[in-house]
Formats: structure tokens, sequence, C-alpha cells
């Protein structure tokens, strides 16, 4: 292992910021950072940073979401691990479809199949009292 | 982090909508306003250049599509001026690539406008 991977191996970086759309982007620039200190491509940099806006953006969207979005960023030795943690209590992180019209719904859909697209492992953790973690995964030159 | 939009007007009843930043949820209402404007005006043929944009969104992709959807209406067009890898790639994954025409530049872009 190479001296800079092995100093970012299991680094954590936690941001919590407001869940309001003009926060996403500083979400997105953070999980941005610490897959670049993995030495990740700057494709695989920009899918990360696609997959973090995605996750916030599903929770801004959800009603019922929680007042902040807490992102943790696990560098560990072969991947980066992202956690996007909702503390709304209305169940899963995917927007709210029943009020939606046919087209939100449809590009709701979309920020999904990106997040699946894009990462290599996805999960969902549902606390009906703690809220709702989205947990990702991005393995090191997987793609 | 912002979106610049431009609007201009082109030979043969068209319009080119230039984009320049980042489009994502936050920025995405100010496009969807810039669209909505023009398609409410009556312009149904639209290219919108995305050349400066350096990163888009589902909520980007969504107005995309919603403009396209009402240029449609009224048997217009919209076509796309891409050529960041990344956000091409966008389009590829998500099957968009199929419903836009996507170009390399703004005149191939306006020449295939139907």
């Amino acid at each position: 292992m190479n001296q800079a991977l092995e100093s970012a191996a299991r680094e954590v970086v936690e941001l919590r910021i407001p869940s309001r759309a003009e926060w996403v982007a500083l979400a997105r620039l953070a999980a941005a950072t610490v897959a670049n200190r993995l030495r990740f491509s700057i494709e695989e940099i920009e899918d990360v940073k696609l997959a973090v806006a995605e996750a916030c953006t599903a929770v801004i969207q959800h009603e019922g979401h929680g007042e902040f979005i807490h992102l943790t960023c696990e560098a560990l030795e072969d991947c980066l691990r992202v956690r996007v943690h909702d503390s709304g209590r209305h169940g899963v992180h995917a927007p709210d479809r029943q009020r939606m019209n046919f087209e939100e719904a449809r590009i709701a859909g979309l920020g999904i199949f990106l997040i699946r697209t894009l990462m290599d492992e996805v999960s969902y953790d549902v606390h009906p009292q703690l809220g709702t973690d989205l947990l990702m995964v991005k393995r090191l030159g997987a793609t | 982090m912002d979106i610049k939009v431009n609007v201009r007007e082109a030979p043969g009843d068209c319009y080119v909508v230039d984009l320049s930043g980042e489009i994502d949820v936050y920025t995405s209402p100010k496009v969807k306003d810039a669209i909505g404007t023009l398609i409410d005006r009556g312009v149904y043929h639209l290219v919108i250049n995305l050349e400066k944009v350096r990163y888009i969104d589902s909520t980007g992709l969504g107005v995309l599509i919603g403009g396209l959807k009402r240029v449609r209406e009224h048997g217009g067009s919209v076509n796309l001026v891409c050529t960041n890898p990344q956000i091409k790639k966008i389009f590829d994954i998500t099957g968009l690539v199929k419903i836009f025409g996507i170009f390399e530049s703004e005149d191939a872009a306006m020449k295939a406008l139907v």
C-alpha cells in the first residue's frame, strides 16, 4: 500500500448540513475531497459527488425529513464508505411519491437509479424512531 | 455555486439557452424558469448549450425532460450541445441519449432541429 493510501485509511469526515437545497453542494464537495484523498480517478470522484448529491436531494424532497442531513465519509483501505443520515421519522429515504405528480416521481426514480448505478454497494437502514440511513460504498479500482 | 443562464435568439425561429455552472436541486429552478418562459412565449425549438456546465444531477435532467415534453406537445424539439464527458456519461447511463439530440457543437445542434 502506498503512503498516501495508508495515511488516508480509516479517516472519517463528518458533516452536518441543514436539509435545504443550498447546502447540497457542500455535501458533495466534502465527499469529493475524501474520495480524492483515496486517489479515486476523476471520473470516480464525479460518481461519488453525484451519488451523494442524489442522496441528499432525496432527503430534501422527502416529506417529513429531519432538520439536518448528517454525512459521514469513511476512507477505508480499499473503498470509500458514505452514510447519509436523515433524522426524519417518516420511513424510507425515497421521496414521497404519493404527493408527486407522474413527472416528479419519474425524476425521483432517476436519482435512485443513478445512486445504484454509480456506487458499488447501496443499502438502506430504516429506524422508525431514529431516522433513515443510506449507505453507499465505492471501491477503489472497481471501474 | 451558481448557474448562469443566457438566452439568445438564433436564426430560424429558434432560441439558444446557454448554461454555465452547476445544475442541481438548488439551481435547477432558475433553468426551469428560463426554459418555461421561452415556451410560454411560443418558442418550441430550442438548443440548450451545456458546454460550460460542470455538473448536472437528476433535478437538472428533470428540467430538461420537462422542457422537451412541453415543446413536443407543440411539434417542437430540444437539442443539446454537450462536450463534457462526465455530463455525457449521465445522459448515457440514464438512457436520455435516446430522447435528446446531443451534439458536439452548437452549429450541429441548430442544423438538426426539426
